[in-house]
């Protein structure tokens, strides 16, 4: 019998073009074809929607001063995360990441769960002096955040997210600076914009009525982290994956 | 290339017929250790993809998924648990803190759970901090110190709006309510002469009239404060945000409003009832 000699693949090109393609196209499909069928990874769950224009300036920001370096977003599976962070999280709690803020770092605590569980006026002081409340705090002081919104460009960051499949309606991007501004301020009417961001909180995130500020847009956003899915309201099957 | 593929004269091993500037390669099979070991990876490989999910959209035969064994441990965890949160559930907080050896697995869960969901605010020893985040370890309670009343607070929360039985009414901001900024300096410094801090008891004697209309119904005559409102008292020396007359005068004029989270959402039953006997043996428990 003769020994199988790699010289053979080595020394014919058109053999060694034709099996370096099939192997190409394997390791390729194995990782593409998945991605037209991602719908399917995505549990359905009540209550996701896009974020309000508040809430994205916000992330913006966030990535802006690269907050996902030391705070990862995602919740592990492990019984030690979810009695620390609450449910583990789902896929569907990020579908409208663009893009995604899972981290992989946590210098930071991880803050896929933290809407809620602090008030406004904690997060406010905190930004400005992490250790004003938290002693052993390594986190850099984010006190400039207190400088107004830029305000002109709302609409094309909707636009934006809406081109890479978020769905924000045209409505919504004709709306995005009122329903911006009507978060910013619970005195505002905000029937328009309750009705496009159901269960988004109106309110004076950083405590200050006088104008909109890269703080209220951060606040806001970090209020909103892992609120969106009641888990009293989901069902085990829910969970399950395909 | 030409194949001078030649034996070795030392060794007795075939060479590759390559050769480079005199020096040439004996063409030695690979060790029979390596080969094995090799083999055993892709027989590990193959066995993997057949019983975990390695593909996409097969299970694999052992039907594993990250999300089931997840709730496996924590079926379990619970199961051991069991025993103990039922006691810790069943008890109120005052015949935890009664019974020996409830309290000492309260004080521990307590000490634990009071790390995760309420040293941030309220510091890692209850010690609180300036700007609205009160001491749990003092004698000076907004709701107060008893068992009930610390019970009713963790779960309910203080002006969160998703607990429609938090705490706490909203203080009117007086500089929009009516005041000029002259009367609420002098009701500062009425405040402030309620606890003997005050400076200037003319100004003090002009805002007492002004602090028996606005200020009584909540924070009481000599100021003592209403639990029931959650009006912290006023004639201590232990303030929320600060007993400068500047932050005095800012409360006065702008109003304050902690908020606490609703924590029967979050947290089970036997939690809240560690955390409340925890939090009543920082210091100011009350009977």
């Amino acid at each position: 019998m003769k020994r199988f000699s790699h010289a053979i693949i080595e020394k014919n090109l058109l053999l060694l073009g034709v099996l370096t393609l099939i192997t190409v196209a394997i390791g390729g499909l194995v990782q593409i074809v998945p991605l037209f069928l991602v719908e399917t990874t995505i549990e359905r769950v009540e209550g996701i929607r896009p974020y309000t224009p508040l809430e994205l300036m916000g992330r913006n920001i966030y990535v802006r001063e690269g907050c996902y370096l030391c705070h990862s977003q995602m919740v592990r599976p492990f019984r030690d995360e979810a009695e620390r962070y609450g449910h583990y999280s789902l896929a569907a709690e990020s579908m409208y990441d663009r893009p995604f803020q899972w981290g992989s770092k946590r210098t930071g605590p991880d803050l896929a769960r933290v809407g809620g569980r602090y008030s406004d006026d904690w997060h406010v002081a905190h930004l400005r002096s992490p250790r004003e409340l938290v002693p052993a705090s390594v986190m850099p002081p984010y006190a400039f955040l207190e400088r107004p919104l830029p305000m002109d460009e709302i609409a094309a960051h909707l636009r934006a997210q809406r081109s890479l499949g978020v769905p924000y309606t045209d409505e919504m991007i004709a709306s995005a600076a009122a329903d911006l501004r009507a978060q910013a301020n619970p005195e505002a009417d905000g029937a328009g914009f309750a009705a496009r961001y159901p269960r988004a909180r109106q309110g004076l995130f950083d405590g200050n009525a006088r104008d909109v500020t890269e703080m209220d847009a951060v606040v806001a956003y970090l209020q909103m982290l892992g609120t969106l899915v009641h888990f009293s309201d989901v069902t085990p099957e829910q969970l399950l994956q395909p | 290339m030409a194949d001078k593929r030649e034996t070795d004269a030392i060794s007795g091993v075939s060479t590759t017929g390559h050769e480079w500037d005199g020096i040439k390669e004996l063409d030695n099979p690979m060790p029979s250790w390596w080969l094995y070991t090799f083999y055993a990876c892709i027989a590990f490989a193959a066995l993997w993809v057949v019983l975990y999910p390695s593909l996409p959209f097969v299970r694999g035969v052992l039907g594993y998924t990250t999300r089931n064994d997840f709730t496996g441990v924590m079926r379990e965890q619970q199961a051991r648990a069991e025993p103990m949160l039922a006691r810790l559930r069943a008890a109120t907080p005052a015949e935890i803190a009664a019974d020996p050896e409830l309290r000492g697995y309260a004080l521990a869960g307590g000490r634990i759970a009071f790390a995760t969901n309420c040293a941030g605010c309220h510091g890692s020893g209850g010690q609180g901090a300036t700007g609205g985040f009160p001491s749990l370890a003092d004698d000076d309670w907004l709701y107060g110190g008893t068992f009930d009343a610390i019970h009713t607070t963790i779960s309910v929360g203080a002006r969160n709006g998703e607990n429609p039985e938090a705490r706490g009414v909203q203080m009117p901001a007086f500089a929009a309510a009516g005041l000029s900024m002259a009367q609420v300096d002098d009701v500062a410094e009425y405040v402030l002469s309620l606890s003997g801090t005050g400076g200037d008891a003319t100004a003090a004697a002009r805002g007492a009239p002004l602090y028996v209309e606005n200020c009584v119904a909540c924070h009481g005559e000599t100021g003592e404060g209403n639990r029931d409102l959650g009006a912290p008292r006023l004639n201590d020396r232990i303030w929320l945000y600060g007993g400068d007359k500047a932050s005095v005068v800012r409360t006065i004029a702008y109003a304050r409003a902690g908020v606490m989270p609703s924590w029967s959402s979050r947290l089970d039953a036997a939690t809240i009832n560690m955390l409340t006997v925890y939090v009543h043996a920082l210091g100011g428990g009350e009977r």
